[in-house]
C-alpha cells in the first residue's frame, strides 16, 4: 500500500509540473458571428466617435460665441477687459450650443450636452489653474536656477542687492534634507508599527488609536508648530533648532503615514494571512514574511507621499527652525532654515533679486516634490501583492527551487523509511525495454545510501531516482502559468521505465 | 472583542437553564436521542472551568504584541501631549478672558483685551469663499474623471490631481501674491460695481461711500479664498471621484438601457450614490481650508475688525494670527495664541470627524475581507 501512495504522490508532483490539459494553439476565435444569411448588412456604424453634425454644433457654437462677444466688447457696448470677454464668450457658447442641439434633439439631449460641456470646462479650468500655479513658480524661478552657484553657495555673504550670480540656497537644501531625514527616522518606524498594530493586533485600544490618529490629521499645521515652540523650545532647548523643526514636521507627517499605511495593510488579502497561520506560523513571522512584503510597494508610496507633504510644510517650520543665512549641519544647535521657509523669507523682501531667488527656491522645492511623487508613482502604481515582471520571475525561480528541494527531500525520506518497498525483483535500471518480470538478477550498482546494511539480499534493490523534472519547462510553466507550447505533452502517461515500475511487480512486492 | 471567558460563562448559564428544563419536562427526556447528563452537581467548585481556545503566544509573539502596543501608545501619547499641553496652557488665557474671548475683536493680550471674534470671522469667510470656488470645480472634475474621460486620459487626470495635492502651500502663496492679486482685481471691481447692492459684495469705506480704487481690493478675503480653494480642490476631487466610481455598475447600465442620457444616468444613479462622498469631501476640504496658514498669511493684510465685505482689503485668520504674533508674544500672549489655536483645532476636529463618518457610512464595507 505504501508504494501505491508514494506512486500517486509522485504522479501529483508530475501533474503539478505538467498541466493535465495540453495547450493547443487556438485556431478559432471563441465567439463567432452568426451567419448573416440573406439579410443585407450595411456599413459598420461608429458608435464612439461624434457625428459630423455634433462636431458642427460644437465648432459653430464656439465661433458664433467668440464673434458675438467680440462684437459686444469692441463695437457695441462699453464693456472691457479680457476676463469679461472670456466669461461672455463662454456663456454665449453655452447658449448657442443649447440652441443648436435643441434643433435636432429633445430636452434631455440638450441638458446632457450642456452639462457635459460644464463638466469638461470645470476639469479644464482646474487642471489649467493647477498646472499654471506650478509652471508659474518654475518659470519665474528660471533666472535664479540658471546660475549654478544657486545650488552651491549660501546666503552668508550675499545681501539683498547682490546679483543672482552671488549667493545660493545650499544651506536651505541641507537644512531640508537633515530635517526631513530626522522626521523620517521618527515617523517611518512609529507610523508603520502603529499601522501594523491597528491591522494585525486590533482590539479596543487599536480602535482608540485609530480614532486618535484620525483626529491628528485635523491638527492645523500652525498649531503643531505652536505646540513644539511652546513645549520644546520654550521649556527645554530655549533656542530654535533643526531638531525642533523636525519634531514639528513629524507631528504633521505621522498621521498621514499611519493613515496611508493602514489603508495599504488593510488591502492585503486575508487569505494570505490565514494561509500563513494555517501553516503554523507565529504572528510576527506572518507580519514580517507575509503582510509587510505583500504591502511593500504601497508602504513605500505611503512614506514617499508623507515625505512630499512634510517637505512642503512651511508653517510649523516657521515657528520652530529659525531663519539663518549660514550653513548649519548641526540640527541640535542654532537655527537651520529649510526650503519652504527660505521661500517665505526671500519673498518678504521688496528687492527683485530676492524675489527671483524666492521663486528659484520654490522651483527647487516643486521639482523635489515632483521627483518624490514620480518615484512614488513608479513604485506604488500596483495593488498589494501584484508583482513586477522581474519580481514575478524571481518568485518563480524561488518557487521552483523550493519545489525541487521539497520533492528531493520527500524522496529521500521515503527511501530511508521504506527501503524494502522500493525493492523490485527485476532490475529496471535504465533499461530501454522493460525486462521480463520473472527474471531475478542482482545488480552491482544498486545505490548504497538507499540500502541499509542488513537488508535482505534476494530482492534486488532498485536505485531511487528523483522524479523527472524538466527545469526549463518547469520555469516556463511557473512564469507563464501554462505549459510550454513548443514541447507537446506526451500523451502516454508512462513512457519512462525509470520513473515507474510495473504495477504487477509492485503489487507483488507489497 | 469580548473575552471568550465571559462568553463561555454566559453560554454556561444558558446551557444550564436548558438542561434543567429538559430534565424536568415530563417524558421529554426519553424522547431525546442522546442522553442528557446532569451537570456536575450544583456546587460551582466541582464544575470544570470553561476552556479557553486561545493558545499562549510564543516569546517573539509577545514581543511583537508589546512593540505594537508601544507604537500605538506612543502615537496616542504624542497626540494627547499636544492636546493636553495646548489646553493646559490655553486655560490661563481663557480664565482671564472668559466668554468675552469669543466676542472681542481686539487682540492685545498685554492689556487683557483680546478675543477671536474677528479672526474667527475672517477664517470662516475665507473658507466659505474657498468652498464656493472649490466645490463646483471639484464636483465637475470628479464627474469628468469618473464618468466622461476615456481610459488613458482618465488615469492621467487622476495622477495630475493627486500630484497637485502634494504641491507645497508656499508655492500657491507665491502664485496668489505675484499673479492672482493683480489679475483678479478687475474681476473684484466688476463684481462690486454690478452686485454691490448685495451687502457682502459691496466695497465701501467707513461712511458707506463706494470705493472704486484698485488699492481697496488688494489682499482681500476673496483673493485668499481663491488660493485656498485651489489648494483644497485636489483633496475634494479625489474623495468625490472615489465615491462616484463606487456607484454600482448594474444601476448605471440599467439607467442607460432604459434610454437615459449620460447626464440622466449621472443624475439618477451616480449623484445619489455619491452623496456621502460629496458632503464628506466638501467637509474634508473645509477642514483643510480653515487650517491653512502660509498662503493666507502671505496674501491678506491683517486687521482686527469684523469685515463683512469679502472683496475689500483686509481680513484675518486664526492661523495667520498665530504666525503673525507668536514671535513677540509674552508668556501670557502665547497662552492666548494657544487658546486661539485650540479653538481652531476643535473646529477642524469636529468637521473632520463628521466628514469621515459621512464618507465611511457611504462606503460599502465589502472591499476587503480581513
Amino acid at each position: 500500500m505504501m508504494t501505491t501512495e508514494t506512486q500517486t504522490e509522485l504522479r501529483e508532483d508530475e501533474l503539478l509540473i505538467e498541466p493535465a490539459e495540453p495547450t493547443q494553439p487556438r485556431t478559432r476565435p471563441r465567439t463567432r458571428r452568426p451567419d448573416p444569411g440573406t439579410t443585407e448588412t450595411g456599413p459598420k456604424r461608429l458608435v464612439r466617435s461624434a457625428t459630423v453634425s455634433d462636431r458642427f454644433n460644437l465648432l459653430g457654437a464656439g465661433a458664433a460665441a467668440i464673434a458675438v462677444s467680440t462684437l459686444l466688447f469692441f463695437f457695441l457696448t462699453p464693456m472691457t477687459g479680457y476676463v469679461g470677454w472670456i466669461v461672455v464668450s463662454f456663456l454665449g457658447f453655452l447658449l448657442i450650443y443649447a440652441l443648436l442641439v435643441s434643433l435636432s434633439g429633445n430636452r434631455q439631449e440638450v441638458s446632457d450636452r450642456i452639462l457635459t460641456c460644464l463638466l469638461v470646462s470645470a476639469g479644464v479650468i482646474l487642471i489649467f489653474a493647477l498646472v499654471f500655479v506650478v509652471a508659474f513658480a518654475l518659470l519665474r524661478g528660471l533666472p535664479a536656477l540658471a546660475h549654478l552657484n544657486f545650488f552651491t553657495e549660501t546666503m552668508k555673504l550675499a545681501g539683498p542687492l547682490d546679483p543672482l550670480s552671488m549667493g545660493g540656497i545650499l544651506h536651505a537644501i541641507v537644512g531640508t534634507l537633515i530635517q526631513i531625514s530626522i522626521a523620517l527616522a521618527i515617523t517611518i518606524p512609529l507610523g508603520i508599527a502603529t499601522a501594523v498594530f491597528l491591522n494585525e493586533i486590533g482590539g479596543k485600544f487599536a480602535r482608540f488609536v485609530r480614532t486618535i490618529s484620525d483626529a491628528m490629521t485635523a491638527l492645523p499645521s500652525i498649531v503643531a508648530g505652536l505646540f513644539v515652540y511652546a513645549a520644546v523650545i520654550q521649556f527645554i532647548t530655549h533656542e530654535r533648532s533643526g531638531f525642533a523643526a523636525s519634531l514639528a514636521i513629524s507631528v504633521m507627517m505621522l498621521p498621514i503615514i499611519i493613515r496611508a499605511s493602514d489603508v495599504v495593510l488593510r488591502l492585503v488579502p486575508g487569505n494570505l494571512r490565514e494561509a500563513s497561520y494555517a501553516l503554523g506560523t507565529t504572528r510576527w513571522r506572518t507580519v514580517w514574511h507575509v503582510v509587510l512584503p505583500t504591502a511593500r510597494s504601497g508602504l513605500v508610496t505611503a512614506v514617499i507621499l508623507g515625505t512630499a507633504r512634510g517637505i512642503g510644510e512651511t508653517s510649523p517650520v516657521l515657528l520652530t527652525s529659525g531663519v539663518t543665512a549660514v550653513l548649519n549641519f548641526n540640527p541640535f544647535e542654532g537655527p537651520m532654515i529649510s526650503l519652504p521657509l527660505q521661500v517665505f523669507d526671500f519673498v518678504k523682501s521688496p528687492e527683485p533679486n530676492m524675489i527671483a531667488r524666492g521663486f528659484g527656491t520654490a522651483a527647487t522645492l516643486v521639482l523635489l516634490v515632483l521627483l518624490l511623487f514620480l518615484i512614488a508613482r513608479a513604485i506604488g502604481g500596483r495593488a498589494p501583492g501584484v508583482l513586477s515582471s522581474r519580481q514575478q520571475r524571481s518568485a518563480a525561480m524561488r518557487s521552483a527551487a523550493d519545489a525541487s528541494r521539497i520533492t528531493l527531500r520527500h524522496m529521500q525520506r521515503e527511501a530511508a523509511a521504506h527501503p524494502i518497498e522500493y525493492a523490485v525483483e527485476t532490475p529496471v535500471e535504465d533499461a530501454p525495454v522493460a525486462p521480463d518480470p520473472g527474471e531475478t538478477k542482482p545488480v552491482a550498482d544498486a545505490s548504497p545510501e538507499t540500502a541499509p546494511e542488513g537488508a535482505p539480499d534476494p530482492p534486488v534493490r532498485r536505485r531511487i531516482l528523483p522524479p523527472r523534472l524538466d527545469w526549463g519547462r518547469l520555469r516556463h510553466s511557473l512564469t507563464t502559468g501554462r505549459a510550454d507550447p513548443e514541447t507537446p505533452v506526451d500523451p502516454d502517461p508512462d513512457p519512462d521505465p525509470d520513473s515507474d515500475s510495473d504495477p504487477q511487480t509492485e503489487e507483488r512486492s507489497s | 472583542m469580548t473575552d471568550p471567558r465571559d462568553e463561555g460563562a454566559e453560554r454556561d448559564a444558558t446551557t444550564e437553564l436548558l438542561v434543567e428544563r429538559v430534565l424536568t419536562a415530563p417524558g421529554l427526556r426519553d424522547e431525546l436521542a442522546t442522553e442528557v447528563l446532569p451537570l456536575a452537581g450544583g456546587d460551582p467548585e466541582a464544575r470544570p472551568e470553561p476552556r479557553t481556545l486561545r493558545s499562549r503566544p510564543s516569546g517573539p509573539d509577545r514581543l511583537f504584541r508589546l512593540t505594537g502596543f508601544a507604537a500605538g501608545g506612543t502615537t496616542v501619547a504624542i497626540m494627547l501631549a499636544v492636546g493636553v499641553f495646548l489646553s493646559f496652557n490655553a486655560a490661563d488665557a481663557i480664565s482671564v478672558a472668559g466668554l468675552s474671548f469669543f466676542t472681542t475683536t481686539e487682540w492685545s493680550p498685554e492689556t487683557q483685551d483680546f478675543g477671536i471674534a474677528a479672526v474667527l470671522f475672517g477664517t470662516v469667510s475665507i473658507a466659505i469663499v474657498a468652498m464656493c470656488v472649490a466645490v463646483p470645480l471639484a464636483l465637475g472634475t470628479a464627474l469628468l474623471i469618473s464618468e466622461v474621460a476615456p481610459g488613458r486620459f482618465k488615469s492621467f487626470l487622476i495622477t495630475l490631481v493627486d500630484l497637485m495635492a502634494a504641491v507645497p502651500s508656499v508655492v500657491f502663496g507665491l502664485w496668489g501674491v505675484f499673479f492672482l492679486q493683480e489679475s483678479v482685481i478687475p474681476v473684484s471691481q466688476w463684481i462690486s460695481k454690478y452686485f454691490g447692492w448685495i451687502p457682502v459684495f459691496a466695497v465701501t469705506d467707513a461712511d458707506g461711500v463706494r470705493l472704486t480704487d484698485a488699492s481697496a481690493f488688494t489682499s482681500s478675503a476673496f483673493i485668499a479664498g481663491i488660493v485656498v480653494a485651489l489648494m483644497v480642490v485636489p483633496t475634494q476631487t479625489s474623495v468625490m471621484r472615489e465615491a462616484f466610481s463606487q456607484a454600482p455598475i448594474g444601476e448605471r447600465e440599467g439607467a442607460l438601457a432604459l434610454g437615459s442620457t449620460r447626464w440622466g444616468m449621472i443624475q439618477t444613479v451616480v449623484l445619489p450614490f455619491g452623496r456621502g462622498g460629496i458632503i464628506g469631501g466638501t467637509m474634508l476640504g473645509l477642514g483643510r481650508a480653515l487650517g491653512e496658514t502660509i498662503a493666507v498669511y502671505m496674501i491678506i493684510s491683517p486687521i482686527f475688525v469684523i469685515n463683512w465685505q469679502v472683496l475689500k482689503t483686509g481680513s484675518n485668520s486664526v492661523s495667520a494670527l498665530i504666525a503673525l504674533r507668536y514671535g513677540e508674544a509674552s508668556e501670557f500672549g502665547l497662552s492666548a495664541l494657544m487658546a486661539a489655536g485650540l479653538v481652531l483645532f476643535f473646529i477642524t476636529l469636529v468637521i473632520n470627524f463628521v466628514a469621515s463618518s459621512i464618507v465611511a457610512r457611504s462606503r460599502s464595507g465589502a472591499q476587503s475581507e480581513a
